[in-house]
């Protein structure tokens, strides 16, 4: 055996092997693009009502809450104004929550699933949360033009405040994709990630303002209970959607937690979420091909 | 060992590369059995895929990489296309890379071809305007136009190799990885393959095969790199890693080797039988031949003795590994002659090609005077070639059928053949 010689001019580019991320940012983009293109149109049009069924599930939720806790028990008396469109804060918050799942709950298998991808073909292994993720927000964005319609047939009048949606919108996506990074490279590893994911994201529906507003949260829990659950940045999220959405009368995620500043801990999570996420994935995507 | 000349660097250079993989015992899939047995994990058991493997691959080069099941040379190839981290050494690669690893990932069985052919060309590192364009000339080349409307999942699995492997090669690689698995198609699609890559090869394009068919090995690589166990055994002319490969492998498994006793495997020694091939009837040099065609083999023997009236023999084995053709010198030409010693000789048997459309591996003999028992050489898996037909009717051999209906007033139609 001869061995070439030790120079390293003159030579091609050296291959590192697999990595998350890579250097070549349009083919990362136009990849994450087209599998959740492909996923979206799937289920556009795998059935013949397409995307109503896609609509349907949020929908029927929402009517069954809606209905369970307006009629039989109403939590949205003693509330005040903040009650004010229980029923576009209600799905508001729902269409939210449903991005939250599908883009959590969808990335855990996501990368086991496309093993016969990632143990055949060299790509940014990013690219398989992240299509996740996207296809979610396809469906979120549709989605919110039913609440907005929603919204106005109840008799929200279009606001200033809209213009924050995006950002809103902003800080539940990139929560959503930390976790869903640290999820799917996870479950590589530990396939209990997924149980234990189904009852975590069902706590936190639960611990998020969905079905009862912050002001009602805030009356029954102690100070420190109080601070523990906004902790929870889906509280902030979507307190903050309800008030600047549908009504003023329900209170700002930062007039719920009594100052501008106390809003930098949730915000800090969100973040800190991804950055964790993101390490996981960053860590564990050169070997993730010979760990499945 | 090669120079890289200045200015134009070569397109794969490996350097020293080790690969190995960790073998836990018990692989504890949940975080309880981590838990639970938190000592446990310490005992992984490595395996050494690749160990400390170099090479260069020059510019324009059909290299072969050779090797039986596990000797590492998928590893190697899963870690020149960047899908395998290495543990130590370099890889450096110089061009657009295409890997030919498994055709059609990623295609969508509930999706039609068009969305398809996207997204396995951007895959594949086109651009999706490119893969847009280049969608027509895939579709002709797989010869799928009228069925484009239909999802993957109506389509045979020929037509969906036939897809895969036109968009694969309609990227504009200049450096392509092939593994072996892609030649599971019918013979004549492997043939197509091959013939493709050779164009490739002959528009100056560097491609890197991994193997173990020492007959395709022969036919296309320049040069070969030999694998066993991980760990580089020879690298040099396709026909010298194919003997090592042969020697490696009858010396090893005992089964085979038994086997090649029975047979009488290797012979005296007194001739060699350096090299066969198969022409067509043009006298062409072929790998693919067309049935009902006149086809020939031929060996060409080195004498190391002083030799009187040897001869030949071909078993032209198929897939299943059954003699279908079997022919030998002595009938013909029992007076074959004398030759002496470093003298070489050619001998050929032709034959009108009545094989079923498929690969045939040749095995050669060469015996002393007499009934063909007393070898002085057999050679086998050295050499293949593939037979095509337009219309096959599905018969081991298709020899001149004469069919004819006659009316028999007494009785209903027979037919007779």
């Amino acid at each position: 055996m001869s061995t070439p010689a030790l120079v390293t001019e003159g030579l091609g580019r050296p291959i590192r092997g697999p990595r998350a991320l890579t250097d070549d940012w349009g083919r990362f983009w136009h990849l994450t693009y087209n599998i959740a293109r492909n996923e979206f149109k799937l289920r556009f049009f795998g059935s013949v009502l397409g995307y109503l069924w896609q609509l349907v599930r949020p929908l029927l939720f929402f009517a069954v809450l809606y209905v369970f806790f307006t009629q039989i028990a109403d939590v949205t008396q003693g509330q005040g104004p903040s009650g004010r469109f229980y029923g576009a804060q209600l799905l508001a918050s729902i269409v939210l929550f449903t991005f939250f799942q599908e883009a959590t709950g969808g990335a855990v298998r996501s990368v086991v699933d496309r093993e016969n991808l990632v143990r055949k073909i060299q790509f940014p292994r990013l690219v398989i949360p992240l299509s996740i993720v996207l296809l979610a927000s396809f469906n979120l964005a549709l989605n919110l033009v039913v609440v907005l319609v929603f919204a106005l047939i109840e008799g929200v009048r279009p606001m200033l405040s809209w213009l924050e949606l995006p950002l809103i919108v902003a800080m539940l996506v990139i929560c959503s994709t930390g976790i869903a990074m640290l999820l799917s490279a996870l479950f590589v590893k530990f396939r209990d990630i997924l149980p234990i994911w189904e009852v975590v994201s069902q706590v936190i529906f639960y611990a998020s303002p969905v079905i009862i507003s912050l002001t009602a949260v805030k009356e029954k829990l102690s100070s420190t209970l109080f601070h523990l659950y906004m902790l929870n940045p889906l509280a902030g999220i979507f307190q903050q959607m309800r008030h600047a959405v549908v009504t003023h009368t329900t209170p700002s995620a930062a007039q719920a937690l009594g100052s501008w500043a106390a809003l930098l801990e949730p915000i800090a999570i969100v973040f800190a979420v991804f950055a964790l996420g993101f390490w996981v994935f960053n860590r564990s995507a050169p070997h993730v091909a010979e760990d499945l | 060992m090669s120079q890289a000349p200045a200015g134009s660097p070569l397109p794969i250079v490996v350097q020293s590369v080790s690969k190995s993989f960790r073998i836990p015992e018990e692989r504890s899939h949940t975080l309880k059995e981590r838990a639970l047995h938190p000592m446990r994990r310490t005992r992984n058991e490595t395996f050494k895929a690749l160990q400390e493997v170099s090479f260069d691959v020059r510019s324009g080069e059909f290299f072969g990489i050779a090797g039986r099941n596990g000797s590492g040379k998928s590893t190697l190839l899963k870690c020149l296309a960047g899908i395998y981290g290495v543990d130590s050494g370099r890889i450096w690669m110089n061009g657009r890379l295409s890997t030919f690893i498994e055709l059609g990932v990623g295609f969508n069985a509930d999706l039609a071809a068009r969305d398809n052919v996207v997204l396995n060309g951007i895959m594949m590192g086109l651009s999706p305007r490119e893969a847009r364009a280049r969608y027509d000339a895939v579709i002709d080349f797989a010869e799928l136009r009228e069925f484009e409307e239909l999802k993957l999942k109506n389509y045979s699995s020929g037509m969906h190799v036939r897809l895969a492997f036109a968009v694969a090669i309609q990227v504009d690689a200049e450096i392509l990885l092939v593994d072996e698995v892609l030649a599971v198609g019918d013979a004549a699609f492997q043939q197509k393959c091959f013939d493709v890559f050779n164009e490739m090869r002959d528009d100056g394009r560097t491609i890197v095969f991994v193997t173990h068919d020492m007959g395709a090995l022969n036919r296309f690589c320049h040069r070969a790199l030999l694998l066993e166990r991980g760990e580089p055994v020879h690298l040099g002319e396709p026909h010298e890693v194919a003997d090592r490969y042969l020697e490696i492998n009858f010396g090893r498994d005992p089964e085979a080797a038994a086997a090649s006793v029975a047979e009488g495997r290797g012979g005296d020694g007194e001739a060699r039988i350096l090299e066969v091939w198969a022409e067509n009837e043009l006298g062409e040099r072929q790998g693919s031949l067309a049935q009902g065609r006149r086809m020939t083999l031929k060996a060409r023997v080195s004498f190391a003795v002083d030799v009187e009236d040897p001869n030949a023999s071909v078993y032209v084995l198929n897939d299943e590994h059954v003699a279908v053709l079997v022919a030998t010198s002595a009938r013909d030409a029992e007076h074959s002659g004398q030759f002496a010693a470093g003298e070489e000789a050619v001998f050929e048997f032709s034959f009108e090609n009545v094989l079923a459309p498929g690969r045939y591996n040749p095995l050669f003999t060469l015996a002393h005077r007499g009934a063909g028992l007393d070898l002085m050489d057999r050679l086998e898996g050295a050499f293949s070639f593939v037979t095509t037909a337009v219309d096959p009717l599905g018969g081991v051999v298709e020899l001149p059928v004469e069919a004819r209906v006659t009316r028999d007033t007494a009785s209903p139609t027979r037919v007779s053949t």
